[in-house]
């Protein structure tokens, strides 16, 4: 008999991912739960001794996908965001509004790749597994991903990103 | 863009990847490149305010319905493991209090103060860079800190002598109050947890006790009105000795006047 994994020592990781992912606290937990349903579903499938971090970063990655293919017409995601109340002038409010603006205006593939490395700390290659890409997609989406972030949050206009090379 | 530094390298660099000796020639080249160098700065701070964004996420109590996500198919557990579960909801680290009363189990007994500690362990200490929010190199400020949020005078207990260094520490919301996470690290990178909170009133047990929660070991005992939980998976043995300087340094020093 194998011993199922526990699942929620994983809990607020997946969560954090999904906050930063969605940019709004109930999208985010929905997508939290329907990655915890379909793992609970398909935890014959997990390899014991492998990565089950990875690969709920996976499934959620999966969902997230479909719900984009969904909703694409109306880009709910970036418009929720952009409308956070900047609160009272302080420096640290004024900071986060502009991370979760600038993050909600990148193309979800861009944002996926800055959050897995740059919050999650999963290494490029453990990223492009959970994206199911190459590692040389990871790098490049990575590369983007953080020049356009930097025009944003310098205040450029990133419509310009157009026409830069 | 570059002669000899790959632009994946320099991403590596922010990111922490980079194996020693190549770090330090990418270090060498960046002082002769300064726009890259300030472009990699940008990036790093892009980092660090997606951790100060979203990091506050991790000290959230738990939502009762994904906690429960995670536990649905394992429902030919006996009918006690899921009182106990359901009374841990109502305690520590996993702390939405909603009205939940597991049958004749008292929340906050000892046993959950070794469930919680263990799953703060597993939560905290494989983070490679943000394992804790204030490092020891302010540990004066960070003793002073939790000892406010916690409400008595903590002491980080100095694990030298066995060879772990104090790497810092956190706060975390529990149902008893606020908690207090120390972190340490041996040389080889292994870590472990230091969990004090509130016990609940009347508990004055003060025996030493083991549990293995998922493969972290925990000793921990109550002193007073506080609970305390040293976890890691660094064998029994080792923690053991780890909990018996803990235990030895924390009751001198609160015998003190």
């Amino acid at each position: 008999m194998r011993t199922r994994p526990d699942l929620i020592e994983h809990l607020p990781r997946l969560r954090r991912y999904a906050r930063a992912l969605t940019g709004d606290v109930n999208r985010a937990d929905d997508l939290v739960q329907d990655t915890l349903e379909r793992a609970l579903a398909k935890l014959d499938l997990w390899q014991p001794g492998s990565d089950l971090r990875a690969w709920l970063f996976t499934l959620m990655h999966n969902l997230f996908v479909n719900q984009i293919r969904i909703k694409r017409p109306q880009e709910t995601v970036m418009e929720e965001a952009l409308d956070e109340p900047v609160s009272g002038g302080q420096m640290e409010a004024l900071a986060a509004r502009d991370i979760h603006a600038a993050l909600a205006r990148l193309p979800e593939e861009q944002r996926e790749v800055l959050l897995l490395v740059g919050l999650e700390q999963f290494g490029y290659a453990e990223a492009a597994l959970v994206l199911g890409v190459p590692t040389g997609t990871v790098m490049s989406r990575l590369s983007r991903a953080r020049e356009r972030m930097q025009q944003m949050l310098a205040g450029e206009p990133a419509v310009k990103l157009k026409l830069v090379i | 863009m570059t002669d000899n530094v790959h632009e994946h390298e320099l991403h590596a660099y922010v990111d922490g990847t980079l194996p020693e000796a190549r770090r330090l020639e990418v270090e060498a080249w960046l002082a002769a490149h300064p726009a890259d160098a300030a472009r990699m700065q940008d990036w790093a701070a892009q980092n660090q305010s997606l951790h100060a964004a979203f990091d506050s996420v991790l000290n959230e109590p738990l939502p009762l319905n994904l906690v429960r996500a995670t536990r649905r198919a394992a429902l030919p557990v006996p009918f006690k493991a899921i009182a106990a579960m359901l009374a841990m909801l109502v305690t520590g680290l996993i702390g939405y209090a909603v009205g939940l009363n597991a049958p004749g189990q008292a929340p906050a007994t000892p046993a959950y103060l070794a469930r919680d500690a263990a799953i703060a362990h597993a939560v905290f200490s494989p983070e490679a860079r943000h394992p804790v929010e204030v490092d020891a190199a302010h540990a004066e400020h960070l003793v002073a800190w939790l000892s406010k949020r916690v409400g008595t005078p903590l002491q980080a207990p100095d694990f030298s002598a066995q060879g772990f260094e104090l790497l810092g520490g956190r706060l975390l919301t529990g149902e008893t109050g606020p908690v207090a996470q120390f972190m340490y690290q041996d040389r080889i990178e292994r870590r472990v947890t230091l969990y004090v909170r509130r016990a609940v009133a009347g508990n004055t047990a003060t025996s030493f006790r083991h549990a293995t929660e998922n493969g972290v070991d925990v000793f921990y005992w109550i002193d007073g009105d506080f609970g305390y939980a040293l976890s890691g998976q660094i064998g029994r043995q080792a923690i053991r000795q780890l909990a018996d300087a803990a235990y030895r340094q924390l009751v001198t020093a609160s015998a003190k006047p």
